[in-house]
């Protein structure tokens, strides 16, 4: 157990370097460097002056350098004035030492954001905070219901429950995020009236039925026809197992049979399928976020992407492959622990 | 503003459609009546629930096909006046009728759904193949022969997934980036695949008969050939086959996303098929392992892949709505549903006729899709 743990943290980390090193190839293309350049200075900044403001902020060094001085592994040089030649921080929102030193993530110095005129850990803990909050009603009412569909639609193989069901929940893995929230916006907003179209109020005045319901709505539809699906193609094979038959023939009642014996290992396998959905709500935080002006994670990773803002582009891919590989190993880990069939000693 | 009513519409929009209609009843009758013979695709017809994702799937395509006979305006086709007019309204000088209305700019909404049909058709399922096409020829080998390649490719394949699809679509969908060569180059290496792909077929079938292998392989080196200059460079001598940067950009990140899927699929398949009698006895003819992966074991894989090939096509759509409503790639005045979806979503609180029609065109054409998928699943599990 403790080697897997082992192999699948060391597995971890190098994906993590791999694809940092991807994105930071992405932001550092030439093109978009120059749309960063030519948002910090001004508008009309002349080519030459964005040459000397690439150069003189760092920009200009080695590839792979500053990738290492990123990741703190090399001294990294102080950004000099454009006018002066003068060392100077970089920003005058976030203290940066005049002289060379290690600070990257190493040393969880997670840099300055450029769109935001903040360091990184000030914007993006209270933005994670708020999609925390926001994961945890999507997953508070798309799990239960997702469950409960599936073993009403598993438990009787076949029947019209089991058909209607199974058209419910297929037409909720068919509809988007974008298009759940278009017409939910539509039923419940224009016309009903009952729900607020936008979750602005959610940050600031806390979050409510009125203001919260429908992103967590548009998020929890898309999720949780897949796990219903899942769950419901566990539930039947199990049903039709040796030991429920057992349990029928000896006469206990179908509740008692469904709920003592066919459900502990049915929900097995949806568990997995739980863990796994949370890289597909990562994308679907960021369309609803979006979508209902909802400053979380989601929303400062578009905000970020449309700035060419590269340390907050950093910190948001290491949080989401943070999030999609210690998932992936909590549902190993999971179902390891879960199935005693296939427990490592 | 003068309007038509509501039973106007809907006969209005009915004989519009005309022309899909009568092309669904004919291939579905035709099918119909021979579904007995045509296996596979024959047994959907014998599922409600199959038959109605066919209906859904082919109107959808023939609406595709129909696009400059069914819409009354042209898409891109501005009206001042009938700025976000409700469904139903009369364009005064021609006297036509936009039947869902008009969105911001006046253009016709109905018309703009039927056109988004074209784009989605054409990208969505040709994404798809080529998705396959790489995910197949890196998930036999990396299932058949596992071992080295198979932790190097899983790795590989496992890094774009762990990659969350929005973050990577900005990254490489922007207008910064197809300044650079990186497109070209990724669709460079993505296209040679299918001519890797065939050619690898024929060679290992036919390599003993290398006059009946010869002409097969000149096939596929001048078609594929032909297919990729034009693809990757632009430069189609015929100047038939064309794609916009922009086009290729969304391509090409379309495959990369979803062809890790494919291979994770393939390589379960494959080392679960490999196991398999007639594989050994294959082996032990003497067969290369190549004709073992092509014509073993990928013919006995092909009725998950159709299934799974159903549900990547509803997803890659699902895909290039989200590319489409975050502006990424597609131009900003595109009739795609995502972007009209975009488009319309703004002014969602006054107006809700210019978004919906996109959105439930999306949903349908995926649910159909998806019930497909289904129908195929349970008619090739009755074997």
């Amino acid at each position: 157990m403790l080697r897997l743990l082992a192999n699948r943290f060391g597995a971890m980390l190098l994906t993590m370097l791999c694809l940092t090193l991807i994105v930071f190839f992405l932001v550092n293309l030439e093109p978009n460097l120059r749309k960063l350049s030519i948002s910090q200075t001004n508008m009309r900044a002349s080519d030459e002056m964005i040459e000397r403001w690439l150069d003189y902020n760092g920009y200009r060094e080695p590839f792979l350098e500053r990738y290492a001085q990123w990741l703190g592994v090399m001294k990294k040089q102080p950004a000099r004035d454009v006018d002066t030649g003068e060392p100077k921080p970089r920003f005058s929102f976030c203290d940066e030492p005049p002289v060379a030193t290690y600070s990257g993530i190493l040393q969880g110095n997670l840099g300055c954001s450029t769109m935001f005129r903040q360091p990184i850990h000030e914007r993006l803990l209270p933005a994670l905070q708020s999609t925390g909050i926001l994961m945890f009603w999507v997953m508070a009412t798309m799990v239960p219901s997702a469950l409960v569909i599936g073993i009403l639609a598993g438990m009787r193989e076949g029947t019209n429950t089991d058909r209607t069901l199974s058209v419910v929940s297929i037409t909720s893995t068919a509809t988007p995020e974008y298009v759940s929230g278009v017409v939910f916006t539509v039923i419940f907003a224009s016309w009903l009236g009952w729900l607020n179209g936008s979750a602005v109020t959610a940050t600031t005045q806390g979050v409510s039925v009125y203001n919260f319901a429908l992103p967590v709505m548009t998020m929890a539809i898309y999720g949780m026809g897949y796990i219903a699906r899942m769950t419901r193609a566990s539930m039947a094979e199990v049903m039709t197992s040796q030991y429920i038959r057992t349990a029928r023939l000896k006469g206990l009642k179908f509740h008692t049979v469904v709920l003592r014996h066919a459900l502990r290992n049915a929900l097995i396998a949806p568990f997995t399928v739980i863990m796994l959905q949370f890289p597909w709500l990562l994308t679907g935080v960021v369309i609803v976020e979006v979508m209902f002006r909802y400053q979380g994670f989601g929303w400062v990773l578009v905000e970020a992407a449309g700035n060419n803002d590269i340390d907050m582009l950093l910190s948001c891919s290491i949080v989401s492959v943070l999030v999609v590989l210690s998932t992936q190993m909590i549902s190993d880990i999971g179902y390891a622990y879960l199935n005693p069939r296939i427990r490592v000693r | 503003m003068e309007y038509v009513g509501f039973g106007q519409i809907v006969l209005g929009i009915l004989t519009q459609l005309i022309p899909v209609w009568i092309a669904i009843f004919v291939v579905m009758g035709l099918s119909w009546t021979f579904h007995r013979k045509l296996s596979l695709y024959g047994r959907i017809y014998e599922s409600p629930a199959g038959l109605i994702g066919l209906f859904i799937v082919f109107f959808w395509l023939f609406c595709a096909l129909f696009a400059d006979l069914i819409s009354p305006f042209d898409p891109l086709e501005q009206f001042a006046i009938l700025k976000n007019k409700g469904p139903g309204v009369i364009e005064p000088t021609t006297g036509l009728v936009q039947y869902l209305g008009g969105d911001k700019f006046g253009r016709d909404v109905f018309s703009r759904m039927i056109s988004g049909s074209q784009i989605v058709m054409v990208i969505a399922p040709a994404a798809t193949m080529f998705a396959f096409v790489v995910g197949i020829s890196l998930g036999l080998p990396a299932g058949y022969y596992r071992g080295k390649i198979d932790s190097i490719l899983s790795f590989l394949a496992n890094m774009v997934l762990a990659f969350p699809v929005i973050l990577l679509f900005y990254l490489l969908v922007t207008p910064g980036i197809r300044e650079t060569a990186l497109p070209q180059s990724m669709a460079g290496v993505f296209f040679i695949f299918p001519i890797l792909f065939f050619g690898m077929l024929f060679y290992s079938r036919f390599r003993e008969r290398p006059q009946k292998l010869m002409w097969q392989l000149a096939i596929v080196l001048i078609f594929g050939g032909w297919v990729y200059i034009s693809l990757v460079f632009d430069a189609d001598p015929f100047g038939v086959l064309s794609l916009e940067p922009n086009e290729l950009n969304i391509f090409v990140a379309v495959v990369f996303a979803s062809s890790p899927g494919v291979f994770r699929i393939v390589r379960g398949l494959t080392m679960d098929i490999a196991t398999r009698d007639y594989v050994a006895a294959a082996q032990t003819r003497g067969e290369i392992p190549f004709y073992v992966m092509l014509w073993e074991i990928l013919p006995n894989a092909r009725g998950p892949l159709i299934v799974d090939a159903c549900l990547r096509i509803g997803y890659t759509t699902i895909l290039l709505g989200t590319l489409g409503y975050f502006g990424l790639g597609l131009v900003p005045e595109s009739p795609d549903w995502g972007t009209t979806i975009k488009e319309g979503s703004r002014l969602l609180r006054l107006y809700y006729h210019p978004a919906l029609p996109p959105a439930i065109a999306l949903m349908s054409f995926v649910l159909g899709l998806n019930l497909l998928a289904d129908a195929l699943r349970e008619q090739s599990l009755k074997d």
